[in-house]
C-alpha cells in the first residue's frame, strides 16, 4: 500500500464509524445538518478541491466535479425537505471505497505482473584486481569479461570463456529444462545459473541483450491497443457528456411538461433527485480501467508461459484464428538431421554404427555429425588412411579392415551391390571388407509437440492448418500424413510462400484471422503478410523478435495452442466486461429515470460494477490451467 | 523523435484524458499513455525542442488531471 492509499482507507474507516455512530444519534434540525457535515468532509474533500479546480479548467465532464454537483446536489434537496442526508455522504463514500479498491487492485496486479517478469537482473560481477564487484549492467562494454555466480541470473548476453554449469531458462520459456553449457557455448541474458560459476565475454551491451529486448518488448505490449480498447476509449469519451445532458435534460423537461402541458405540481426535487442519479452513474470507469487491465494482465501471463505477445491487438486477433500455416522445416520438425532408422545386415546394429561413425569422425558433413552425435561419449576405434570421396562418400581403414560408408554409388565400386526400395530421407549404406553391413536413415525428425499441438487445434475448431515448405513433395506429403495435417503445399520457392499465404488470406472467411508460423528466419516476408506471424526458437534471434507479432521463446509447437486458449480466455473476459459493465449502467439508468432506482443503486452500478470487473479482468493473469 | 517517460496518475479514465491532451499540444506527432505501466510514450515533431513541448504537455494534462505527475526533467 501506497501512503496515499494508507490515507485514504484511514479516511474510509473513520467515516464508515462515524457514519454508523450517527443512526443513533437523535438529532434535527441545524445540528443533524452540521453532524453529516462532518463525515462528508473528511470523505470528500479532495473531491470537492478537485471538482473547483475542474471548474477554474473548465472540465465540466471531470468525475469529482459529477460526484461533487450529485451529493451536493443530494445535500441541498434534504436540506430544504429536512430529508435524510445519509445517502449523499454513503455516495460519496461508496465512490472512495470504489476509488481505494481500484488503485489496490491496479496496484497489485502491476505488482505481480512484474514479478511474473521478473528477469531483469540488478547487477553485473566484474573481477577487479582478484575480486569481483558488483556494477550495473548498463555500464558492461561489448567484449568484457563478467562473472556469474551460482543462483544468479545472466546479465549479459555473451559466450563463456571458463567454467561449466547448467542454466535453467524457465524465465525466458515456462520450460523448466535446464540447459548444459561448456566453454565456447552462447548464452543469453535472462537465464538462471544453476551450478558452476562461469566466467562470460559478453558479446552485447545490456540494452541491446535478449533479457532488455523481452522487457521492452512487454512493457510497450499494451501500446498497440486493440479494437476492444480504442471502442471503450470512444465510448467512454462520448458516454459521460451524454449522460451528463441526459440529466440535465431530466431535470428540466419533465417539470415543465408538467406545469405547461398537464398542469399539474412541477415536483422539482423529485426529477432533480433523479437527474443527480444519473450524474452519479456517468463515470465509465469500470470499463476504462477493466479492458486495459484484461490485456495486460493476459499479455503478462502469457509473457510468463514463453509466449511473447507485441500488442493487445494482436491478442485480439489471435482470438479469432481460424487458419493457420505453417512452415515445415524448423517449426514443425527440428529442421536438423538425425538417424532415424538403423538397418543392420550381417552384422549387429552396435557394429553398424561404429563402423559408421569411426569413418566419420573427422567429417564435417551434416550427415557425419548427424551420426557422430548418435554414439555420443562412446568410445571409436581409430580410423586411419580416411578418404573422402566427394558426392559419395568416405572410406577408411578401422582396425585393419576397409570400411565404406556411403550412397549406393560407393557401394558399387567397392564391390557391393544394394537395392534401394522408396524410402524418406538420405540413406547411408556401410561396407566392411567387401561386405555389406546395412544400412543407417538420416532424416529431419518431427518435433515431439507437433503432433499434440494438431490435435490441439483440430479440437479447438481450426478448420483449416496448412503447411509450406521448399522440400520434394514426397517428403512433405509424408511428414503432413504423419502429423495430421489439412493441406500441403510443396515444392515452394520463398516468395511461393508469400503468393500461397495471399490466395489463403483472400480464401479464409472475413471474421477469422490468418495466422502464420515460422522459425523467423528466412520466412519475415510472409510473417509480415499474414495476419498474425508467429515465430519460434527466438531464444537470442534478434531477426524473429524484430519480424513477427507473437514471439514464442522456444520452439515447441505446443506453445501455439497454448497462445491462442490464452488469447481466447483473455477476450472472453473483456467481452463479459464490456456487456457487463455497459449493461448494468444502462439499466440503472432507466430504473433511476423512471424513479425505481436512488442513488444507492446508482453508486453500487458505479462502484460495485467497477470492482467485479476487475476482479474478473485479473483472472486474465492465471493461466495456470490453460 | 520518440521519447518515454514515467508518469503519475490514479484513474485509468484520467490516463485516457492526458492521452488526448497530450496529442491536441503543438509539437506532439504522437502520444500514448498506458495506464497499466505508467508511462507516457511522446513522439516530437522533427526539430521540436522536447523540454519546451513536455512543458506544455504537462500543463495540458495538469488541466484535465490536477493531480497528475509527469517525470520529464
Amino acid at each position: 500500500m501506497t501512503k496515499k492509499q494508507k490515507n485514504n482507507l484511514i479516511r474510509i474507516i473513520i467515516t464508515s464509524v462515524f457514519m454508523i455512530l450517527l443512526l443513533f444519534i437523535p438529532a434535527a434540525g441545524i445540528v443533524r445538518f452540521v453532524l453529516y457535515l462532518i463525515p462528508y468532509i473528511i470523505i470528500g474533500y479532495d473531491i470537492l478541491i478537485k471538482a473547483v479546480k475542474g471548474i477554474i479548467n473548465f472540465q465540466p465532464f471531470d468525475e469529482c466535479f459529477l460526484m461533487s454537483i450529485a451529493t451536493v446536489g443530494a445535500i441541498t434537496i434534504a436540506v430544504i425537505t429536512d430529508g435524510d442526508y445519509l445517502e449523499a455522504v454513503a455516495v460519496m463514500l461508496f465512490y472512495q471505497i470504489g476509488e481505494w479498491f481500484q488503485s489496490y487492485a491496479v496496484g497489485k496486479s502491476r505488482k505481480n505482473i512484474s514479478e511474473l517478469m521478473d528477469i531483469r537482473p540488478d547487477y553485473a560481477n566484474i573481477e577487479e584486481n582478484g575480486e569481483l564487484v558488483r556494477v550495473d549492467p548498463d555500464d558492461i562494454e561489448v567484449g568484457s569479461i563478467i562473472t556469474v555466480l551460482p543462483g544468479e541470473k545472466i546479465p549479459i548476453d555473451g559466450i563463456v570463456v571458463e567454467g561449466t554449469s547448467v542454466l535453467d531458462t524457465a524465465a525466458l520459456t515456462g520450460e523448466s529444462i535446464p540447459r548444459n553449457v561448456n566453454k565456447g557455448d552462447e548464452i543469453i541474458s535472462g537465464c538462471i545459473n544453476k551450478s558452476g560459476m562461469l566466467k562470460i565475454e559478453t558479446t552485447k551491451e545490456f540494452e541491446d541483450s535478449t533479457v532488455s529486448k523481452i522487457l521492452d518488448l512487454v512493457e510497450n505490449a499494451s501500446s498497440k491497443k486493440s479494437r476492444s480498447e480504442n471502442y471503450i476509449s470512444k465510448f467512454a469519451s462520448v458516454y459521460t457528456p451524454i449522460v451528463v445532458f441526459s440529466a440535465l435534460a431530466l431535470a428540466v423537461i419533465p417539470p415543465l411538461i408538467n406545469i405547461i402541458i398537464l398542469s399539474e405540481p412541477a415536483s422539482w426535487f423529485n426529477w432533480i433527485y433523479r437527474a443527480l442519479t444519473f450524474l452519479v452513474i456517468s463515470c465509465p470507469c469500470a470499463l476504462v480501467i477493466s479492458i486495459p487491465l484484461s490485456f495486460f494482465a493476459g499479455i503478462g501471463g502469457a509473457s510468463h508461459e514463453g509466449v511473447l505477445i507485441k500488442g493487445s491487438n494482436y491478442l485480439e486477433r489471435l482470438s479469432k484464428a481460424g487458419v493457420i500455416v505453417f512452415d515445415k522445416t524448423g517449426t514443425l520438425t527440428k529442421g536438423v538431421f538425425e538417424i532415424t532408422e538403423i538397418i543392420p545386415q550381417n552384422t549387429s546394429e552396435y557394429e553398424l554404427i561404429k563402423y559408421a561413425a569411426a569413418a566419420e569422425q573427422y567429417s564435417n558433413h551434416p550427415i557425419a555429425q548427424s551420426i557422430k552425435k548418435y554414439v555420443e561419449n562412446t568410445d571409436l576405434p581409430i580410423a586411419e588412411n580416411i578418404q573422402e570421396v566427394a558426392g559419395l562418400g568416405i572410406m577408411a581403414n578401422i582396425s585393419g579392415r576397409q570400411v565404406c560408408v556411403g550412397n549406393k554409388k560407393l557401394m558399387k565400386n567397392s564391390g557391393v551391390e544394394v537395392q534401394e526400395n522408396e524410402t524418406i530421407g538420405t540413406i547411408i549404406h556401410v561396407s566392411v571388407d567387401g561386405k555389406y553391413y546395412g544400412k543407417i536413415i538420416i532424416s529431419d525428425t518431427i518435433k515431439e509437440g507437433t503432433r499434440i499441438a494438431l490435435n490441439e487445434l483440430k479440437k479447438m475448431g481450426i478448420k483449416q492448418t496448412v503447411m509450406l515448405t521448399g522440400d520434394n513433395k514426397k517428403i512433405a506429403d509424408h511428414v503432413a500424413s504423419e502429423i495430421g495435417i489439412s493441406s500441403v503445399y510443396s515444392e515452394l520457392l520463398p516468395s511461393d510462400k508469400v503468393t500461397k499465404t495471399e490466395v489463403l488470406l483472400q480464401s479464409k472467411q472475413k471474421e477469422e484471422t490468418l495466422v502464420f508460423v515460422g522459425d523467423g528466419v528466412n520466412d519475415a516476408p510472409v510473417l509480415s503478410i499474414a495476419d498474425i506471424g508467429i515465430s519460434m526458437g527466438a531464444m537470442g534471434s534478434d531477426a524473429a523478435i524484430e519480424a513477427s507479432d507473437i514471439v514464442l521463446m522456444d520452439d515447441d509447437p505446443g506453445k501455439i495452442p497454448k497462445a491462442i486458449k490464452i488469447s481466447k480466455k483473455c477476450m472472453r473476459i473483456v467481452n463479459q466486461n464490456i456487456w457487463f459493465s455497459i449493461g448494468v449502467k444502462m439499466v440503472c439508468l432507466i430504473l433511476g429515470a423512471v424513479g425505481l432506482a436512488n442513488m444507492w443503486i446508482a453508486v453500487f452500478a458505479d462502484v460495485g460494477v467497477m470492482v467485479i470487473a476487475v476482479l474478473n479482468a485479473i483472472r486474465c493473469l492465471s493461466l495456470k490451467k490453460i | 523523435m520518440k521519447k518515454t517517460y514515467k508518469i503519475e496518475v490514479d484513474c485509468a479514465n484520467c490516463a485516457n484524458k492526458m492521452e488526448i491532451a497530450a496529442k491536441k499540444v503543438d509539437g506532439v506527432k504522437d502520444a500514448t499513455v498506458n495506464f497499466m505501466t505508467l508511462k507516457m510514450k511522446v513522439e516530437f515533431e522533427d526539430g521540436a525542442d522536447t523540454e519546451s513541448v513536455m512543458d506544455n504537455v504537462f500543463k495540458a494534462c495538469r488541466k484535465i488531471e490536477p493531480d497528475c505527475e509527469i517525470y520529464y526533467k
